[in-house]
C-alpha cells in the first residue's frame, strides 16, 4: 500500500490505502499541516496545493493517483526565503484568523502563473472557490495585484 | 430564597452573576490579587502576570483568543508602549488559563443603561461588577471587550514593569530612578551607558512596583500606529499552529459522529468498522461514537461506517415548531422593557402609522477550522491543546470529565481558525478528554468533519420583531417594537458557571433598546420564547438581529415620512449623541449620498450602536443581468479611541462580510430534531466575487475606548435589505434574502 510522493522536491513513501485524500497524507502521514481541512467536499479551498504546477483541492486527490509533484505553502516559500505573494501578503497584512490562507496564496500563485496580470475580475473568478470567513477578500486582491507588479 | 437569591432574580443575567460573586465570596476574596500564574525557569524572571523575562528577552502575555481580530498583537502593544520595547523584539504568548486573567469588562456589559448615555457613577459601578469576573476567573475573549478590559490595564502593567526595571538599575548605579530613562528594551544611564531588561530582569523581580502615571497619547510610539501583526508571518507561510495542527510524538488521530438529535443512542453495531484499516479502537462516547486511527480520514470512514440508531431530540423536532415558539412569546408578560420613552399608545394628531413584522432564522457559526482538540491523559494529568475563548472553564469541565482535579489539567490555547463566538464554548475539548481516556499515555488529535461541526453547533437562535411607529411632519413620532427570542446567556452562563439566574436577558433586546435616536415615543419590549435547541453567542449576538430590525423599520419610517433615510437619522441623533451624529456624517461624505440613485443602482443605509460603538454603512447595489451585485460598501466608526487603525479596518470589512454573509444566504433550519444543513454548499458563505470594494473611515469624537470586533456585523443585513428595497421597491422582511432576490455569484 506504499506509495512514493514527491512534496517540495523531496521523495517520501506514504504508508496508506491507495484512496486516502493527498490532504490527509501531507498532514497527518508527513506533518506537513501547513494544508489545512476545511470541509473535504472541495467547496471552500482551504486544502489547496499544486500537483505539477496546476492548483488542485487536495482533499480530492486520492494519493494513488497524484500524476506529479506536490508543492504545499511550505515549499512554495519559507519565513525565511518568503515567495513575492507571501511578503505580498505580509505588506498587506492580509490574514485575519489566517486558516483558509494557505489555500489562498496557494490558488494565487496558480492564478500568476497563468495570468501574471490579473485584472480584478480575473481575481474574482480565480479566487471564487477559496472561502475567507473572515471577509479579507478585499486584502487578497490588493496583494495579488502588488505581487503581480512587483513581478 | 435567600436575600441573594431575591436579588439575582430581580437582576440582569449577567448582572445577576456579579451579585452572586459579592454575595458568595465577600469583598477581601474579590479585592484580593489574583496570585501569579507564570512559574519562570532557571534563568528566567516574571515581574508580573503578564511580562516573563530571559536572556534572550522579553516575552509578554496576552491571555485573549487569537481568532483572527487582531487581539494578540495590540493586547501586547498595551504593554509594550509603557515598558518601551522595541516592537520587532516583541514575543507574544498566550500563557495558561488562570484568574489573573479575567476579563474585568464583561460583567459591566451586564448593566441596563443604554451605554452612551451612561454617567460618571454608572462607568464606575461597571467597572466594580467587572471585578467580579475574577471570582469566577471568567478568562473569556467576548463581548467585543478585549481592548476595553485592556486598555488602562496592560498599560499600568507595563509601565509597571517599566519602573520596576529601572528601580533595579537605580540600586545597581547607586543613582536615583528619576536619573535614568528606558528605551528599546534597556534602561539608559545618566552617563549614556545602556543595560538591556535581560541583565535586569532577576533583581527587577524583587522589587515592589512602585507607583506609576500613564503616559499622555501624545507620548506613545506603538499605539494609535498600524503595526506590523506578530501573527502574520506564520499565517502567510502555512507555519502558524492552530489546534489542529497539533503533533505529538505517537499521536493517533480521532474521528467523532454524535447524535444528530443531540440526544443518545439506542444502539450501534461497530464490528466493521473496528477492522477497517488503520482504525485502532472504537470508543462509546454516550451520546455517540469515536473512532481513533493512524489517519484522520481513516477514522472519519470508519465511524461514518458505524450502523447507529439515535434516540430522538430532546427539543422540537421541526424549525417550524421552534419558531412557533418564538411567536407564543409575544403573548406572555415582557421580559424586560428596557425602554419607555413618552406614550407610544397614543398617536399625536395627523400622524401616520407604520407596522411591520421581521424575521431572521437561526444560524450557524461556520468557523474555517473546524471544531477539534488534542488531549493527552494518563491517568493523572491531562493535557489539552486547542483554541478557545474561554480557557479557564473549558479546564474546569474537562477536568470533571477526566475525574481529576483542575489543577492537574494543562490547557495550551492555539491560535484559532476563527471563533465568532462557538469557541466560547468547550464541548470539543470534553469530547477530545473523553476520547483520550480510552486511549490512557496516548495523545489523541480529535478532529471533527465539516458535517459533525455543522451539525453540533450552538446556534444564533431565531427572532421576531413586531413594530408599530408613526410619523408626523416628516419625521418619526412613534417607535414601538417588541422582540421575541430564547435566551442565549441563560443557556451559555449555565454552562459556563454552572447556573443561570432567572433574571432577565438584555440580550433580547440589544442593539434596538439602545439605539442613540431621539425619539418622542419610544419603547422597547424583551419577550423569552422558551425554545431548547442548543444557542449560543454569534458574532454581535442580540445586535446581529436587533440592528436589523431597527435599522429597516427606520428606513420604512423613512420613507412613510417622505424624508431622506439619512437626513432623518442626523436630525434624529444629533441631539440625542453626538458620536453617532458624526458617524453618519462620515459615509454620507465618502460615500456621496444625495438620496438619488439612478436606474439600475440601489443604495441602503443603516447605523447602529453596539458594543459602545457607533457604526454607520452605505452599501450600494446593481442589476447586473438581472442579479444584485454588491459593488461598493462604505463604513464609518467610532471607537472612541483608534488603538490600530490597519487592524480596526480589517475587523470592520471582515465583520460586515461575516454580516452579509448570513444575510445573503445562511440559514439554519431542522426537520426530525436533525440539522438540514451539512457542509458549505448548503450554507454558502460571501465569496471573492461578491465582496463588495470597501472603504472605511475611523472617527474618534466619543469620549472612552469601545468594542470593534463586532460592531460591523449588526448594519451589514438592514443597509443591504434598505439598497435592495431602493434598487426593486421590494420590502424584505425576512432572511436570508436569497429566498427573495437572485444574488451575483
Amino acid at each position: 500500500m506504499a506509495t512514493t510522493l514527491t512534496v517540495n522536491g523531496t521523495s517520501h513513501e506514504v504508508d496508506l490505502p491507495d484512496e486516502v485524500p493527498l490532504l490527509w497524507a501531507l498532514r497527518d502521514a508527513l506533518n506537513l499541516t501547513g494544508t489545512k481541512f476545511g470541509c473535504g467536499v472541495a467547496a471552500c479551498g482551504a486544502c489547496t496545493v499544486h500537483i505539477d504546477g496546476e492548483a488542485v483541492r487536495s482533499c480530492q486527490v486520492p494519493v494513488g493517483d497524484v500524476w506529479g509533484e506536490v508543492t504545499t505553502i511550505e515549499g512554495l516559500g519559507t519565513p525565511d526565503a518568503l515567495h513575492r505573494l507571501q511578503q505580498a501578503w505580509v505588506d498587506h497584512q492580509v490574514a485575519q484568523c489566517g486558516y483558509c490562507q494557505s489555500g489562498q496564496i496557494m490558488q494565487a500563485a496558480a492564478l500568476l502563473a497563468e495570468t501574471p496580470n490579473p485584472t480584478d475580475d480575473d481575481i474574482d473568478s480565480a479566487m471564487n472557490g477559496n472561502l475567507c470567513r473572515c471577509g479579507t477578500y478585499p486584502r487578497i486582491r490588493a496583494a495579488i495585484k502588488s505581487a503581480a507588479q512587483g513581478a | 430564597m435567600s436575600r441573594f437569591g431575591k436579588i439575582a432574580r430581580r437582576t440582569f443575567l449577567f448582572g445577576a452573576v456579579a451579585v452572586a460573586g459579592g454575595a458568595a465570596f465577600g469583598a477581601w476574596y474579590v479585592t484580593r490579587p489574583a496570585p501569579n500564574p507564570l512559574k519562570p525557569g532557571e534563568g528566567e524572571a516574571s515581574l508580573n502576570a503578564f511580562v516573563l523575562i530571559d536572556g534572550e528577552g522579553v516575552t509578554l502575555v496576552a491571555p485573549r483568543a487569537e481568532m483572527g481580530q487582531g487581539t494578540m498583537t495590540t493586547w501586547a502593544a498595551l504593554i509594550a508602549e509603557e515598558m518601551d520595547l522595541a516592537w520587532e523584539d516583541v514575543r507574544v504568548i498566550h500563557g495558561p488559563p488562570a484568574q489573573a486573567y479575567y476579563n474585568s469588562a464583561l460583567m459591566g456589559e451586564g448593566q441596563t443603561h443604554k451605554g452612551y448615555d451612561a454617567s460618571a457613577f454608572q462607568h464606575s459601578l461597571g467597572e466594580m461588577m467587572g471585578v467580579m469576573g475574577k471570582v469566577f476567573s471568567m478568562q473569556v475573549t467576548g463581548g467585543s471587550t478585549a481592548m476595553k478590559d485592556g486598555y488602562e490595564r496592560m498599560r499600568v502593567t507595563g509601565a509597571a514593569a517599566r519602573e520596576m526595571l529601572k528601580t533595579a538599575a537605580a540600586k545597581r548605579l547607586n543613582v536615583g530612578v528619576v536619573e535614568l530613562r528606558t528605551e528599546n528594551g534597556a534602561v539608559i544611564a545618566p552617563d549614556g551607558t545602556s543595560i538591556p531588561y535581560t541583565d535586569l530582569a532577576a533583581e527587577a523581580a524583587e522589587v515592589e512596583p512602585p507607583r506609576i502615571e500613564l503616559r499622555e497619547r501624545s507620548e506613545w510610539r506603538l499605539l494609535g500606529t498600524s503595526l506590523p501583526r506578530v501573527d502574520m508571518l506564520g499565517k502567510s507561510t502555512g507555519t502558524a499552529q492552530f489546534g489542529i495542527d497539533t503533533r505529538l510524538p505517537g499521536m493517533r488521530f480521532a474521528a467523532v459522529r454524535r447524535s444528530p438529535t443531540r440526544g443518545g443512542m439506542k444502539r450501534y453495531d461497530a464490528f466493521e468498522a473496528g477492522r477497517m484499516p488503520g482504525v485502532e479502537k472504537v470508543v462509546d462516547l454516550g451520546d455517540g461514537l469515536a473512532v481513533i486511527a493512524t489517519n484522520t480520514w481513516l477514522a472519519q470512514q470508519a465511524v461514518d461506517a458505524i450502523e447507529v440508531e439515535w434516540d430522538p431530540a430532546p427539543y422540537p423536532e421541526s424549525t417550524e415548531a421552534m419558531v412557533a415558539a418564538v411567536e407564543a412569546a409575544f403573548d406572555t408578560e415582557p421580559d424586560s422593557v428596557l425602554r419607555d420613552d413618552g406614550n407610544p399608545d397614543r398617536l399625536p394628531a395627523g400622524a401616520t402609522a407604520v407596522e411591520a413584522e421581521y424575521r431572521v432564522p437561526f444560524l450557524a457559526h461556520a468557523t474555517m477550522e473546524p471544531m477539534n482538540a488534542t488531549a493527552w491523559f494518563d491517568g493523572q494529568h491531562l493535557r489539552l491543546w486547542c483554541g478557545n475563548q474561554g480557557p479557564t472553564f473549558l479546564r474546569d469541565a474537562c477536568a470533571a470529565e477526566a475525574g481529576v482535579d483542575p489543577s492537574e489539567v494543562e490547557v495550551n490555547v492555539t491560535l484559532m481558525g476563527g471563533g465568532f463566538g462557538r469557541r466560547g464554548e468547550f464541548d470539543y475539548a470534553v469530547v477530545a478528554t473523553k476520547v483520550a481516556k480510552a486511549m490512557p499515555g496516548t495523545p489523541v488529535n480529535v478532529t471533527w468533519s465539516r458535517e459533525e461541526d455543522m451539525t453540533h453547533d450552538y446556534y444564533r437562535p431565531p427572532a421576531i420583531a413586531r413594530i408599530t411607529g408613526a410619523v408626523a411632519d416628516g419625521a418619526p413620532v412613534a417607535f414601538d417594537a417588541r422582540v421575541a427570542s430564547p435566551s442565549i446567556a441563560a443557556q451559555a452562563l449555565k454552562r459556563w458557571v454552572g447556573f443561570a439566574p432567572g433574571g432577565p436577558d438584555k440580550g433580547i433586546v440589544d442593539g434596538i433598546y439602545n439605539q442613540p435616536y431621539g425619539i418622542p415615543n419610544y419603547r422597547i419590549a424583551g419577550h423569552k420564547a422558551d425554545v431548547v435547541p442548543p444557542l449560543g453567542f454569534w458574532r454581535s449576538v442580540g445586535a446581529s438581529f436587533n440592528g436589523f430590525f431597527h435599522e429597516c423599520f427606520m428606513d420604512e419610517l423613512a420613507h412613510a415620512a417622505g424624508a431622506d433615510p439619512l437626513e432623518m437619522r442626523l436630525k434624529l441623533t444629533r441631539d440625542e449623541w453626538l458620536p453617532a451624529f458624526y458617524a453618519l456624517e462620515a459615509v454620507r461624505d465618502m460615500s456621496g449620498w444625495t438620496g438619488k440613485t439612478e436606474e439600475g443602482v440601489g443604495r441602503g443605509l443603516a447605523m447602529v450602536y453596539s458594543f459602545g460603538t457607533p457604526t454607520a454603512m452605505v452599501i450600494e447595489v446593481r442589476d447586473v443581468d438581472g442579479a444584485v451585485r454588491l459593488t461598493d460598501a462604505w463604513i464609518a466608526a467610532d471607537p472612541g479611541v483608534a488603538l490600530d487603525p490597519s487592524i480596526i479596518e480589517a475587523q470592520l470589512t471582515g465583520a460586515m462580510a461575516y454580516g452579509l454573509s448570513a444575510a445573503i444566504g445562511e440559514e439554519i433550519t431542522f426537520a426530525g430534531g436533525v440539522v438540514d444543513q451539512k457542509n458549505f454548499p448548503d450554507y454558502e458563505p460571501l465569496r471573492m466575487a461578491q465582496m463588495p470594494r470597501t472603504q472605511v473611515t475611523i472617527l474618534e469624537n466619543q469620549e472612552r475606548l469601545n468594542g470593534i470586533g463586532e460592531v460591523g456585523t449588526p448594519p451589514a443585513a438592514p443597509a443591504l435589505a434598505n439598497a435592495l428595497f431602493d434598487l426593486t421597491g421590494k420590502r424584505v422582511r425576512e432572511l436570508p434574502l436569497n429566498k427573495a432576490f437572485d444574488f451575483y455569484t
